[in-house]
């Protein structure tokens, strides 16, 4: 049974069609990339998914369970994390306090224990940090561990966002523009980073990124979204060819010569 | 297991407050301290505890309420009336206070904080103000005229002890990773969500924790002053704990602590000039926002490795630790904002800005 | 039912008053996000100068108001650029604190400077009474006086903001700042006009009431300037229309549960009213709703 996978789903912002009839289905263990020229509504796909909308047509199904009308807490709980196109920290914590904020629900010592500090709270303590120090290590972010966030440099900023998703152990990653602002090198360096964690914690990864060769490089199958609705999806191959996607992308790439 | 809790740091913060606790009870029973001078040193206690909890909610949590003299006015008169008509104990009396207060701040925490910003300030100032047109027209509470007669049973243990547990909890809470909720909630609310808090349930558990400290406190300064009224508790006395909260620095406990200590005793010496003392109140406002957003001690806080780190500083001339032990607080430099953006500015870290 | 007639009446004079400070609330939210928590002491202020004007250089009331609304303008534009501007981009809780620092500082320095005891205002004009439907309804020239002077405002303040260039540029600069700033709007020198001119329309109501209750005091802008704000929200937050209905709608609600047994729990209705309109409709009646992007 897929992980995910939404039947006829949709939304509208007073008249506009943000996106309509998605119908979106991800296998376990799957990276896929999700396409599209600005505007196109990638992002709005996202908020969908965690909650951060409520959809005005269609479902939601991940995991076996509904979504749709549960807050983004609650399905960040059963399973889905996200990184933000526009990196949203919390620029007044240190880089391994940010990790710590994901860990919370799961593994935060009770209240009482916490105003009180019982012996429970220094265990738990103990734990949270200890696992949240692992995942900067594994994103290379151990040495800023005790800088705040908003000093670290942006494509670590990045980074961080995607150890914070990791932080709250989804089965699920949603990933939107995680290269954005960042050179080549870096890039490239980002993609097999995205690669390693998904064998390490088995995760079925959704990507949105504009650049092709990244997206091309490292999904498996890829969906292309214009104006809300989808146009194509298939193989990195397929899509390279499919006419209606040069299209999008051409009408796209005019523009932004323009301007 | 026990061995944790006696560590150097634990011991010394014991002994200082024992040591405290002794020299205020001697200062007090020997007459030493004149009544004049026990008043300001309860107000100070009651303002300390007043600027703590207010700091939960605004400054860690990014929550800006108006509204914190209606909390102590609950606990103030919930406190006020368990005395003197219901004839219980003091203990007793506390307890219903803080139980009050919280259902008050659950009241009023539940609608409001969806709200952001100045609409969440805006509305907890005008339920603070529903509140007191109540007590105004409640006869059973004195009306107008209020509660008169409370007896003085806020004793220097009460409110050494009251004093200190509020400030250790709420410094147990924000450092902590329950507190890091709080403050996950202050500096991006959709992040957090995002990242598994409910944020909902964590506004509304500062608020009311926030709440039944604030509750309290009116306890506390009930059962001192021998009067409480309706006036006592309006808006204005929301905006001069706001004062001390901002002053001290949005996020510091410390801060919190240290200026509503000195401003208790400033307004003693203007005692003659309120209007004087609330003029310089405003340019304080005015001044530290325009040149100083954190307040003074913005975020920092006060502990033992803040002052060994100074020492090595001072006489060592070590650069402070980079990596510092666990669990302490995160000190940014003091005078770093600290406000809570409201989300209406869409924060952006585009690369351009770096 | 000519009781009630009456009470609403009786509404339509607060409501002015309500309606007028609304109004520059209203302009200077529209424009930077800020509730001018100064604003009701602004009022004051126009209120004390016409006093004066009128007790100490013997001027005639409409000199006297006309200078009134000069010196709020003054007090007002001065306020935004010594206190305001410099947090312009700063997280707007920032400048809400600071608003709160300005009044206390209004407010205060008026009791230090003009004493704390309330002064009476001098009204030259001899007001009749007018009794209507068999003098059950009994109308003040007074309030006539008052509803008029408030709609000619409102009018004007229309006219200036749809009609002049300065209007257009105020309208543009509260739609988008940054916009307004590339398309060569002079955003300081439009804030500061929406300062004066929301100054000067408080100077107005200082002065209306002035006349109607016959006394004016250093705090006197503390609870109708949140009242005007409460007006403010209920009609829409930023809309000039809003504002006025706001102001009426909430003189009038006043005025009907005055003339109830629940007349003590008028400040508590008011509130209420505050609260319920930002939790049901935040957007006001008039207002539109905005979203926040992800
Ligand atoms: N909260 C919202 N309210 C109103 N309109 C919205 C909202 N969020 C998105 N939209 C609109 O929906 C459309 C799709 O936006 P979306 O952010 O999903 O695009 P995108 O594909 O992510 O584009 P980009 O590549 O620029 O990030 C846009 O027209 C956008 O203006
Ligand atoms: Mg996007």
């Amino acid at each position: 049974m897929a992980l995910l996978k939404t039947v006829d789903l949709g939304v509208a912002f007073g008249g506009l069609k943000a996106l309509s009839g998605l119908d979106l289905e991800l296998e376990a263990g799957e990276l896929v990339g999700l396409i599209g020229p600005n505007g196109a509504g990638k992002t709005t796909v996202f908020n969908l998914l965690t909650g951060e909308f409520a959809p005005s047509q269609g479902e939601i199904l991940f995991d076996g369970r509904r979504l749709g009308h549960l807050k983004p807490h609650q399905v960040n709980r059963l399973g889905i994390a996200r990184t933000f196109q526009n990196i949203r920290l919390f620029r007044g914590l240190t880089v391994v306090e940010n990790v710590e904020v994901a860990l919370h629900a799961r593994m935060a010592p009770g209240f009482l224990a916490t105003l009180f500090r019982l012996p429970a709270w220094y265990e738990r303590e103990a734990a949270v940090e200890a696992r949240a120090l692992e995942l900067l290590e594994l994103m290379g972010l151990r040495p800023y561990a005790r800088q705040l966030a908003r000093n670290l440099p942006y494509g670590l900023q990045r980074r961080l966002e995607i150890a914070r998703a990791l932080a709250s152990r989804p089965k699920l990653l949603l990933l939107d523009e995680p290269a954005a602002g960042m050179n080549p090198q870096e890039s490239r360096a980002l993609m097999e980073l995205i690669r390693a964690i998904r064998e390490r914690f088995q995760l079925t990864i959704l990507l949105i990124e504009h650049d092709m060769s990244v997206v091309m490089g490292v999904c498996e199958r890829i969906v292309v979204l214009d104006h809300g609705v989808e146009i194509a999806r298939g193989t990195p191959e397929e899509i390279r060819r499919n006419p209606r996607v040069i299209e999008a992308y051409l009408g796209e790439e005019a523009s932004a010569d323009a301007s | 297991m026990v061995r944790r809790y006696l560590r150097a740091g634990n011991l010394a913060v014991c002994a200082l407050l024992v040591a405290t606790f002794l020299a205020g009870q001697v200062a007090i029973a020997s007459g030493w301290l004149n009544p004049y001078y026990q008043v300001q040193l309860f107000s100070m206690g009651i303002n300390v505890i007043l600027a703590v909890s207010l700091n939960l909610i605004n400054g860690f949590t990014g929550q800006f309420s108006l509204g914190h003299a209606g909390f102590m006015a609950v606990g103030a008169y919930t406190a006020a009336v368990a005395t003197t008509r219901w004839g219980l104990p003091f203990a007793a009396a506390v307890l219903l206070a803080a139980a009050a207060s919280a259902v008050m701040g659950l009241l009023v925490g539940v609608p409001t904080l969806r709200l952001r910003g100045d609409y969440l300030a805006i509305a907890t100032l005008g339920f603070g103000e529903i509140l007191r047109s109540i007590l105004y027209n409640v006869d059973y509470v004195g009306g107008a005229t209020g509660l008169l007669g409370i007896p003085r049973l806020t004793t220097w243990p009460w409110l050494f002890a009251l004093t200190v547990v509020t400030v250790l909890a709420v410094k147990n809470l924000v450092n902590s990773t329950r507190g890091l909720a709080l403050k996950a909630v202050r500096d991006d609310e959709i992040a957090a969500e995002d990242a598994g808090v409910d944020t909902t349930r964590t506004k509304v558990l500062a608020f009311v924790l926030g709440a039944v400290f604030a509750g309290i406190g009116g306890a506390l300064y009930a059962h001192y002053f021998f009067v409480i009224q309706p006036t006592t508790f309006s808006f204005l006395k929301s905006f001069e704990i706001l004062v001390y909260v901002v002053l001290g620095g949005l996020g510091s406990i410390t801060g919190s602590v240290v200026s509503a200590t000195a401003l208790t005793l400033l307004s003693a010496a203007l005692q003659q000039l309120a209007a004087l003392r609330m003029v310089l109140y405003g340019l304080v406002l005015v001044l530290l926002m325009i040149f100083r957003t954190g307040g003074l001690f913005g975020t920092w806080e006060l502990s033992f490795e803040a002052i060994g780190q100074a020492w090595a500083w001072l006489f060592h001339r070590r650069p402070p630790a980079g990596d510092r032990a666990p669990l302490t607080a995160a000190a940014s430099s003091p005078g770093s904002a600290t406000l809570p953006d409201l989300p209406e500015v869409t924060r952006d870290g585009a690369p351009q800005d770096r | 039912m000519t009781a009630i007639l009456q009470q609403i009446v009786n509404g339509l004079s607060l409501g002015s008053i309500y309606a007028l400070i609304a109004l520059g609330y209203t302009m200077v939210y529209g424009i930077i996000k800020l509730i001018n928590f100064a604003h009701g002491d602004i009022y004051m202020v126009g209120a004390y100068v016409a006093f004066f004007a009128v007790t100490l250089l013997s001027m005639n009331l409409g000199v006297a108001l006309l200078l009134a609304m000069l010196a709020a303008a003054l007090t007002g534009v001065l306020i935004e650029r010594i206190a305001y501007r410099p947090l312009r981009n700063a997280p707007r809780i920032a400048a809400l604190i600071t608003a709160i620092g300005v009044s206390f500082i209004l407010e205060n320095g008026g009791i230090l400077v003009l004493k704390p005891d309330p002064r009476a205002f001098p009204d030259p004009i001899r007001w009749r009474q007018i009794r209507l439907m068999g003098g059950s309804l009994v109308l003040s020239t007074q309030d006539l006086f008052i509803v008029g002077v408030t709609v000619a405002m409102m009018l004007l303040l229309v006219y200036f903001v749809q009609r002049t260039r300065t209007g257009r540029a105020m309208r543009a600069v509260a739609y988008d700042m940054q916009a307004a700033a590339l398309m060569g709007v002079d955003v300081n020198r439009t804030i500061a006009v929406t300062f004066a001119v929301g100054s000067a329309l408080a100077a107005v109501a200082g002065v209306l009431v002035g006349l109607y209750y016959n006394r004016i005091d250093p705090l006197m802008g503390l609870v109708p300037g949140l009242k005007a704000f409460i007006a403010a929200v209920l009609g829409g937050i930023g809309s000039i229309p809003g504002a006025m209905l706001g102001g009426y709608l909430l003189g009038v609600i006043e005025a009907l549960v005055g003339g109830t047994q629940f007349s003590l729990f008028r400040d508590a209705v008011s509130f209420a009213l505050l609260i319920l309109i930002l939790l049901v409709r935040p957007a006001g009646l008039l207002g539109r709703n905005v979203r926040e992007k992800v």
